[in-house]
């Protein structure tokens, strides 16, 4: 455990010093840069306590305009199902499988910061969950995809994981801005990107992106790394633990008993 | 005080999972039954979800029959012969009962064959008891004297071939009755994520003929081979068994089934069959009520391969 536990530490210490480099060499960040956004921190550490991290996004603008924030999970691949009442009993019946959406979805924009965008813009930069990008199977009739779209994005905001309504930026003065984004329990692993752009008459007129990386940390990620990666060896050790506990509450149980 | 659990993927009370254990410990402590099949509906409807809770539930049954027969090896009340047939059969069932579910997964079938299990055995063991336990109160009631049923009949059952002497059990009959009865549990065990000993006992007195003094050790002594594979097979193809959880639920359990075994000893067998059985129809229903109310969102997500 131990030399594992301090191998994934330095893993996740490696990201976020390069995270921290690829912020600093970014071109955008050079000094007359009209927008400038950072994080209160580059990573999230699920560890056996976790239950869920606020982090804060914070910049500042050089010339007047909105600030709108977009936090976009890792992409991956998810299934939709659809439930049909066959002989009185809700029962699966179509499917459709929703490739490369957000795990997570979040945006945050100062008052009003949506009003002149026109809608390409607005779907170029997914701003709002109605704007998320899925891609359906090349097949799909568009009606289907919409209702299954549609539902993607319901589920997704039941479980906490996209944002229901945008969340505000507060501006600090004229230049800084300030917003929190949280993250739940349930969070997604993986790289997350964080996209603060900064809009003015209806045209982005500067974008930066942010990386932000949450993974499981200590224990409870090696056992989650071994269960993945080892299968065979996780099982076997289940059923070690399992007769040893068991034969151990015998034992125990029979100390007091006799005593 | 929560502790996230990591193959659920979910943050938990540690205090509800080891007041679950100690609950449904207590339970088979009295009753003498496994509890797996209170347990997993259980995990469920806390959130684990489903193939997580049947995954894990296999892996501490392993660890409570381990426990449980130990006690009844030293009485001398398990049949190992009869126990190796059984385990057979049960290896059988386990392993196409995984491969099952791992198929049911791709098809998103398997929630709904969970539930779909759960309510037709915890219905029919349930009623059967329910029924049996009434019966018996009235005729305590009434003061008759129960006319005690023949154990061992000779039917068509007799009449298959290759046929086994089991010593422990007083039995000469045809191996395929006790391999099918293993297989038959362990593709319960697989799916359900339970011991099976809720089917097997009454499969082993009524349909084998065994005398009820070795049954429990045997069906104890074959869980611990069948649920073991469950739980190896459940971690290797499907990823599904949190050993985190699995160890919070067995010390609550084994602390649980103690107390439970002591509590037992002061209560009247028809009455606490009749409070078990109503249990059972309790949580039998209210699968049945997740299966046919027509759900808040007709909608459901789920990663290709995850939970």
């Amino acid at each position: 455990m131990r030399p594992r536990l301090a191998a994934s530490l330095t893993r996740v210490v490696t990201l976020a010093v390069l995270a921290a480099l690829i912020g600093l060499c970014r071109p955008e960040t050079a000094r007359a840069e009209p927008l400038v956004a950072d994080l209160s921190d580059h990573l999230i550490a699920i560890t056996t306590g976790f239950t869920g991290a606020e982090l804060l996004l914070f910049g500042s603008i050089e010339r007047n305009g909105q600030v709108i924030v977009v936090v976009h999970g890792p992409r991956t691949d998810v299934t939709v199902r659809r439930k049909d009442r066959i002989a009185g009993v809700w029962v699966n019946t179509e499917e459709m499988v929703l490739s490369g959406s957000p795990a997570f979805y979040h945006v945050a924009m100062t008052e009003g910061a949506t009003e002149r965008l026109p809608a390409p813009v607005l779907s170029r930069h997914e701003i709002g969950p109605e704007n998320v990008r899925v891609e359906p199977p090349a097949d799909a009739a568009p009606e289907d995809i919409a209702r299954f779209r549609a539902a993607l994005i319901r589920n997704k905001q039941n479980q906490g994981l996209y944002a229901s309504a945008p969340g505000q930026i507060e501006m600090r003065g004229e230049r800084l801005f300030r917003t929190n984004v949280t993250f739940p329990v349930n969070v997604p692993i993986g790289t997350y990107v964080i996209e603060t752009l900064l809009v003015h008459n209806g045209e982005v007129v500067s974008a930066q992106t942010t990386p932000l990386f949450v993974s499981k940390i200590g224990a409870g990620a090696e056992v989650f790394r071994l269960a993945n990666e080892y299968p065979a060896l996780h099982g076997l050790a289940a059923i070690a633990i399992a007769v040893f506990a068991g034969l151990g509450a015998n034992w125990v149980f029979r100390k007091l008993g006799s005593a | 005080m929560n502790i996230y659990l990591p193959i659920a993927e979910m943050s938990v009370n540690i205090f509800l999972i080891l007041g679950m254990g100690v609950g449904v410990g207590m339970l088979s402590g009295i009753f003498g039954v496994g509890g797996g099949f209170l347990m997993t509906p259980l995990l469920i409807f806390i959130g684990v979800p489903s193939p997580v809770a049947v995954g894990t539930e296999a892996n501490q049954i392993v660890a409570s029959s381990v426990s449980g027969v130990l006690a009844h090896w030293r009485r001398g009340n398990v049949d190992f012969k009869m126990g190796g047939v059984l385990l057979a059969g049960g290896i059988i069932g386990s392993t196409f009962g995984v491969w099952l579910f791992a198929l049911l997964r791709t098809l998103g079938q398997v929630d709904l064959v969970i539930k779909l299990s759960y309510v037709v055995f915890l219905g029919i063991v349930g009623g059967l008891m329910m029924l049996e336990s009434v019966r018996a109160m009235v005729r305590t009631k009434s003061g008759s004297v129960a006319t005690l049923r023949k154990l061992h009949e000779h039917n068509w059952l007799h009449g298959l071939p290759f046929k086994m002497r089991f010593h422990r059990s007083k039995l000469y009959i045809s191996a395929i009755l006790p391999l099918s009865v293993g297989v038959l549990v362990g593709i319960l065990s697989a799916i359900m994520g339970v011991g099976g000993g809720f089917v097997m006992v009454p499969a082993m007195i009524y349909l084998l003929g065994m005398p009820t003094s070795v049954v429990v050790g045997t069906s104890l002594f074959q869980i611990i081979f069948v649920t073991a594979n469950a739980t190896f097979l459940q971690s290797y193809l499907n990823q599904t068994v949190d050993v985190l959880l699995a160890v919070l639920l067995l010390v609550g359990g084994v602390v649980g089934a103690q107390i439970g075994t002591r509590v037992g000893a002061n209560l009247r067998g028809e009455q606490l069959r009749g409070l078990l059985a109503a249990m059972v129809l309790a949580v039998c229903v209210k699968l049945l009520f997740d299966l046919v109310l027509e759900p808040d969102d007709l909608y459901s997500i789920s990663l290709p391969g995850g939970h």
